[in-house]
């Protein structure tokens, strides 16, 4: 006789009924026509005809069309074609709504699952996010894949360089200009600032150098009036027109169409507006946004005699080109190499003594792609942000770990459900189908808020990188690769806190089940996944911790390294007098009169200037020789410092004397040199009276300046810097003074509190002076965001891993002493002390605990040499720090199992056995 | 108007009257399906049959308007089945058609009677 009932779940497989009513349908119809069969077997009909007469009977087509009115489906019917007994996405509605149900009935596990994800999956999407702006966002220009940036190939470069590595001369960008074939369109920039004000507290806004071709270069199109072209930008074209950005417009303008044909001022020089950017243009370097653009030509209008645009050797120039169609970049490479030495020959500056050209002669040029702009940003911050992304993302792990004893403490819970479900008909990829609906839902909704909080963490880390001198400037949004991140981490959390409660029901035996206790003698081998757990949570939160406590202490280390100088109490003034066009013969004497007036400004303890503040970036460097010492051709940083400079930095000053009034111009030069110095050229003579000579360009004889004065040694440019030679020379010695004076000024109240004082005296010797001000502790601390982002965001992870760490596993040996508490009555029943059942549980966590320490030692070992380069004064591998983090661990590990350990202790026997 | 031929006729009222037979027969105890089409085919002498194709969608919708109530049950010594038994509901309504039927047949008998001279 045939399996009727599966004929007839055949028979029925297009109404797609619930499996338990189908089982239902098909017993009951299989049995009639079992009845049947006998029946007609009775009666003498044969087997075959009996079959055929009772398949014709069941295939007439009315029992579908009938029931499919009674019976009302799961979900769509499957349509024709698909395999009958795949089932993948039938039913898919129904699971969702019941996952909704289930987690309203459960708002608590809900919520904190929720926000568990909410929290772990937007800390990562922000970080990515700034990583995705900082690291890998194309510029919003046309095509930027052909776009390709030129650089010099060079050993070391003698003379100036500004601030970020910039490539080129103007007589280098010329060169490669006429010369280049490799690009449709080639256009060089660079940053600036300039002060919009005139005189007073200065009005600084984010500018950029452009040459004619940059704008068609990149494809960019106005939306008001013309942008800079090839006719604005010539040898001599003096003070003519600036572009200026949307944002600026808006800003300044409030959008206003007679923008375009107004004027503004750009240090003290009037410009026309000739148009405006698009909104979405903001320059060439990555966290920087610009507010104004100027022809390269009218920068020796600006800075006049200290122009740059003369100069060959002041590097101050970046060039970016677009492709040629059909050409790549390995074959403008060829060609770039090919002219590079007659560029170079060209462009040879006369004042280079012989090594110094044939090094020149041998630099090269190589393009480089350009698609994602330029950026000192992402030289600084890509590098923590990738370490960031791994921490963050260790911290979502560790609340998956959470979430997934969460979800096996559910699932344990409904296991009598589960059985009974799988006892009446229900397939366990069904059920396990149902449970990953819900942790679909439950990853997707989290996400969702996840990405909310996205935008807020991701403006608050912007916020946090930028700062009052340099700020940031980085447009977040979630675009195609961001939002694909968050869909891959919300998938890969689902799958990770999903996994363990799916293993789980595909191990339950519904008999066992139904037929087992709710507590009952449990096992060692039930709780091998928890065990698990412990292990893994307690290895991440190592990690995290020995990362933390690594970053801390790099911050602390640097916070509290002592430069050389004390930093706190100090304004640094900036007084910038080339409005004045104070004749070149008296600015020295200008100079020394501005100081005075500063050192008799009430509550200033002493003041002194400085071309280079120290720590600020700057740098200034020249070769000396000491031809008695065989000293030859050595590059020594400098810095121009007046008297009083030592004691307003409080450096030491360990012989000879400072600089005074006879230090002038026409007396034979002096220099005061520091401890780096003195050993490294002089050994262990007494540096005073000793001599250095200084080279000249353009074959003027060698400066001799003799030591009057032996000073301690302080950091220059960068706090990370270690101790090097410095040469301190006078101001007013110097063969041209400038037309600026920076202040260096302490006093004992707070900083900004003289600013006003400043204020008034730079107004009594001209109102057309330009003032800039800052507090020297703020600027240092200034440049260590990085390393302050680092410490401050691995710290709170870390706590946050604790703290996870804690509850996890609290949560999970509560559970497990739940499960056992047959198992703990019937020991103090048969007379075991309660202390050794606290020593059992105890001991149990313990070498978990161990277990999870020994692997997250050695994944934090090797994490830590990743980020070697972000450390400071710091081994990767450093006992301290992982000894304090083991011990941490270990005792907070210990405490959280404690509670449960005593809770095992004081169960009451004989209601436990009462129970069994 | 059409004419309705006998087969048809006989059809429309086998449907009408099967929801009545299967209620009375169910009125005195629960009876499976299958015992429930063989009653009817042999109470009627073979007049009325059904197959599994129409039988049980008529036995599940008078389940689903709830005059009888299926339930599986295992007895000793027999696999499980499902009985069905009448409710309150399918009480009264095989009243009210029984009554129906009464008046009708007589309305019917009286039309359709030989006329005496």
């Amino acid at each position: 006789m045939p399996d009727w009932s599966e004929e007839i779940r055949a028979a029925l497989v297009g109404l797609n009924l619930n499996p338990a009513q189908e089982a239902s349908v098909a017993d009951e119809l299989a049995q009639h026509l079992e009845d049947r069969y006998d029946e007609m077997r009775h009666e003498g009909v044969d087997d075959a005809e009996a079959c055929r007469l009772l398949r014709s009977e069941l295939n007439d087509g009315r029992l579908v069309t009938e029931l499919k009115d009674l019976l009302p489906p799961v979900s769509e019917a499957i349509s024709p074609g698909q395999d009958i007994r795949e089932r993948l996405l039938a039913g898919l509605g129904k699971d969702l709504r019941y996952a909704i149900r289930m987690l309203r009935l459960n708002p608590t596990f809900a919520a904190v699952a929720i926000l568990s994800l909410a929290l772990g999956i937007g800390a990562n999407t922000a970080i990515f996010e700034l990583l995705d702006a900082v690291v890998l966002r194309t510029l919003p220009v046309q095509s930027p894949q052909q776009l390709a940036n030129i650089r010099e190939i060079h050993g070391g470069r003698i003379g100036n360089t500004v601030a970020r590595q910039k490539n080129f001369s103007v007589a280098l960008w010329q060169q490669i200009q006429q010369q280049q074939k490799g690009f449709s369109g080639i256009g060089a920039w660079s940053t600036e600032t300039f002060d919009l004000g005139r005189g007073g507290e200065a009005h600084y806004v984010q500018g950029m150098w452009v040459s004619g071709s940059f704008f068609r270069t990149l494809g960019i199109q106005p939306v008001l009036g013309r942008l800079l072209t090839e006719n604005d930008d010539y040898r001599g074209c003096g003070l003519r027109a600036v572009v200026i950005s949307y944002a600026f417009w808006q800003r300044s303008f409030a959008g206003r169409t007679d923008a375009v044909g107004s004027k503004l001022s750009l240090d003290g020089h009037p410009f026309e507006v000739i148009g405006i950017t698009p909104a979405s243009f903001y320059g060439l370097e990555i966290g920087r946004n610009f507010d104004v653009a100027v022809p390269v030509c009218s920068e020796s209008a600006i800075r006049t005699e200290s122009s740059w645009t003369q100069s060959a050797t002041t590097w101050w120039l970046d060039v970016i080109g677009r492709l040629n169609a059909g050409w790549t970049l390995g074959k403008a490479n060829a060609q770039l190499a090919s002219i590079a030495p007659g560029i170079f020959a060209a462009t040879l500056p006369p004042e280079y003594d012989a090594t110094e050209r044939k090094d020149y002669l041998r630099f090269g040029l190589k393009a480089e792609t350009a698609a994602t702009g330029v950026s000192e940003l992402r030289a600084q911050y890509a590098d923590p942000l990738r370490a960031l992304l791994a921490i963050s993302g260790l911290v979502l792990l560790l609340a998956c770990t959470n979430l997934a004893n969460l979800m096996l403490a559910r699932a344990a819970a409904r296991q009598r459900e589960i059985a009974l479900r799988l006892a009446l008909g229900a397939s366990r990829r069904r059920l396990i189908r149902q449970l990953f609906t819900e942790n679909v839902f439950l990853a997707s909704v989290g996400a969702a808020v996840g990405l909310i909080l996205a935008q807020v963490f991701g403006s608050v880390l912007v916020a946090f990188i930028g700062n009052s001198e340099n700020p940031v400037f980085l447009p977040l949004y979630p675009d195609m690769r961001v939002l694909l991140f968050t869909v891959g981490i919300a998938s890969l959390t689902c799958l990770l806190f999903g996994v363990a409660p799916a293993i789980r029901i595909g191990r339950v035996e519904p008999g066992t089940v139904m037929k087992a206790s709710g507590r009952g003698l449990a096992g060692r081998q039930h709780f091998l996944l928890r065990r698990g757990l412990i292990v893994s949570q307690v290895a991440l939160s190592l990690v995290l911790v020995v990362a933390a406590l690594l970053f801390v202490r790099t911050f602390r280390n640097l916070v509290s390294l002592n430069p050389g100088f004390q930093q706190d109490g100090v304004l640094v003034a900036d007084f910038d007098f080339s409005a004045l066009h104070v004749l070149a013969q008296n600015r020295a004497d200008y100079k020394r009169e501005l100081l005075r007036s500063v050192r008799n400004i009430p509550g200033v303890i002493s003041a002194a200037e400085a071309a280079i503040v120290p720590l600020n970036g700057d740098g200034w460097n020249e070769f000396i020789d000491i031809p008695e010492r065989g000293v030859s051709r050595k590059l020594v940083y400098f810095n121009a410092v007046s008297s009083c400079y030592f004691q307003t930095l409080q450096i030491p000053f360990l012989a000879g004397r400072d600089f005074d009034d006879r230090d002038i111009a026409s007396s034979p030069p002096v220099a005061i040199v520091n401890e780096h110095f003195a050993h490294t050229y002089l050994g262990k003579t007494d540096p005073i009276g000793k001599t250095f000579r200084v080279r000249q360009d353009g074959g003027k004889p060698d400066r001799i300046f003799h030591i009057v004065g032996f000073a301690g040694d302080t950091r220059y440019r960068d706090i990370h810097d270690e101790p090097t030679p410095i040469v301190f020379v006078s101001p007013y010695q110097r063969p041209i003074a400038d037309t600026d004076s920076t202040f260096i000024v302490r006093s004992n109240e707070a900083p900004a509190s003289l600013i006003l004082s400043l204020k008034d005296t730079a107004v009594k010797s001209s109102p057309e002076i330009v003032l800039n001000f800052s507090v020297l502790r703020t600027s240092v601390l200034e440049k260590l965001t990085r390393e302050r982002l680092m410490a401050t965001l691995s710290g709170v992870y870390g706590a946050l891993a604790t703290v996870l760490a804690m509850v996890g596993i609290y949560g999970i040996i509560s559970y497990m002493v739940i499960r056992r508490s047959g198992e703990m009555g019937l020991r103090i029943a048969l007379g075991a002390r309660r202390t050794s059942v606290v020593g059992i549980v105890l001991r149990e966590a313990a070498a978990l605990v161990a277990v999870g320490l020994m692997v997250g030692t050695a994944v934090a070992i090797a994490c830590a040499r990743t980020v070697r380069t972000l450390l400071y004064g710091i081994k990767p591998v450093d006992p301290l720090t992982l000894i304090i983090s083991i011990g941490g661990l270990s005792t907070i590990a210990l405490a959280a199992s404690l509670l449960p350990a005593i809770r095992a202790a004081s169960v009451d026997p004989i209601q436990t056995l009462r129970e069994e | 108007m059409q004419y309705i031929g006998a087969k048809l006729f006989e059809r429309e009222l086998k449907k009408g009257s099967t929801e009545l037979l299967i209620l009375s027969l169910v009125e005195q105890r629960p009876r499976h399906g299958y015992e429930i089409s063989k009653l009817i085919e042999q109470r009627s002498e073979g007049l009325l049959k059904f197959n599994v194709a129409s039988f049980y969608p008529l036995l599940y919708r008078l389940e689903k308007r709830g005059f009888i109530r299926g339930r599986w049950v295992e007895k000793d010594g027999q696999r499980r089945r499902r009985y069905y038994r009448l409710t309150a509901e399918g009480k009264k309504v095989l009243k009210d058609q029984r009554n129906c039927w009464a008046d009708f047949v007589l309305a019917i008998a009286r039309i359709t009677g030989e006329e005496h001279a």
